[in-house]
């Protein structure tokens, strides 16, 4: 048996919503684990269900922290620094584009919605990672969420399929930038699944669908699924991995043609 | 337990407010303060709490407490 060990470990993970987030399921499994959390959410309303979420995990800290906000991410990071001294897992589990921009043609989007949608899901995960970089610990692991319309289109996803193109490059750009210092970083790619975000999307039902007619594995992924993979990324089984997009998809993004209806 | 009180117990969780402020007529934007993630939590708890599926031409029309018992009785 091959166990991950990961008590001891400090963890923080920006971005749960609610239970159906991928960030809780990827946190669920660092908890499991071993490791200790930290969370941020955006709005102070949020809290109660942070807090709700976490309860009956020990020594748990909460940071309400709006990204696009520079000091908010710095006086958390300084905080965690004092608390911590060090930080060894950190996932980013944020993404926002103004419905809108979701939901007529790509070419109509806005200056003012590419940008927040760039800025909020993107340059997001840079700002963190920078302010993080003073705390990461040798061979820690930092792991983003993202997904498949960063590659190929994908009909209403618009410009959060560039803002995830974005994310995907920001990935192997930091991996660059932090590899001498042995710390990684990787986006998980995950299928079609139903959080608040994707429910938001228009047309989400359809896709769900389609993963189950045209992905190898004839189904859609779990939130557990999802969540070991992030475990995966952010334990040192995955030590030689870094600057990647892993997929957890069913084997969705393999598929170049659908016969399935034959 | 009645759709009216499975609904109001939906609410009460996803949108964090008092039972005694939700009436039939309660608006979820307007009345009960719920944002874009909240009606969608939201149409996901109905969705978990009856076992089934709103679509988002369905979820757009509800708007109200009473337009989701309504919906709700029409699937039963």
């Amino acid at each position: 048996m091959v166990p991950i060990d990961l008590s001891g470990k400090k963890a923080l993970v920006m971005g749960v919503t609610n239970e159906s987030s991928l960030g809780w399921a990827i946190a669920q499994k660092l908890h499991q684990a071993g490791a200790t959390l930290a969370f941020s959410y955006q709005g102070e309303r949020l809290r109660e269900k942070i807090e709700k979420l976490t309860t009956g995990m020990h020594g748990v800290r909460l940071y309400e922290v709006d990204v696009t906000n520079e000091e908010a991410i710095k006086a958390m990071m300084a905080d965690l620094k004092e608390a911590w001294g060090g930080l060894d897992c950190l996932v980013h589990s944020i993404a926002f584009a103004p419905r809108p921009a979701m939901e007529g043609r790509y070419i109509e989007t806005t200056r003012e919605d590419w940008t927040l949608a760039l800025q909020v899901s993107a340059y997001s995960l840079l700002a963190v990672v920078r302010e993080a970089e003073a705390l990461l610990n040798e061979g820690a692991s930092v792991v983003t969420l993202s997904y498949y319309a960063a590659e190929k289109v994908v009909p209403k996803y618009n410009v959060m399929g560039i803002a995830k193109s974005a994310l995907e490059a920001t990935v192997r750009y930091l991996a660059y930038d932090l590899g001498p210092k042995n710390v990684r970083v990787n986006a998980v790619s995950a299928g079609a699944i139903r959080t608040v975000a994707s429910m938001s999307i228009p047309g989400f039902r359809k896709m769900t669908a389609k993963y189950n007619a045209i992905a190898p594995l004839k189904r859609m992924i779990t939130h557990e699924e999802v969540g070991n993979l992030g475990l995966y990324l952010l334990s040192p089984l995955s030590s030689g991995t870094t600057g990647q997009t892993v997929y957890v998809d069913a084997g969705y993004s393999i598929m170049g043609m659908d016969f399935s209806e034959e | 337990m009645d759709i009216l009180e499975s609904v109001k117990e939906v609410i009460v969780e996803k949108l964090g407010v008092e039972a005694e402020k939700i009436t039939p007529e309660a608006r979820f934007i307007e009345d009960l303060g719920a944002d874009s993630l909240d009606t969608v939590e939201l149409i996901m708890g109905l969705e978990d709490k009856f076992g089934l599926e709103i679509s988002d031409e369905e979820a757009e029309k509800i708007r109200t407490v009473q337009d989701a018992i309504s919906f709700i009785q029409s699937k039963q």
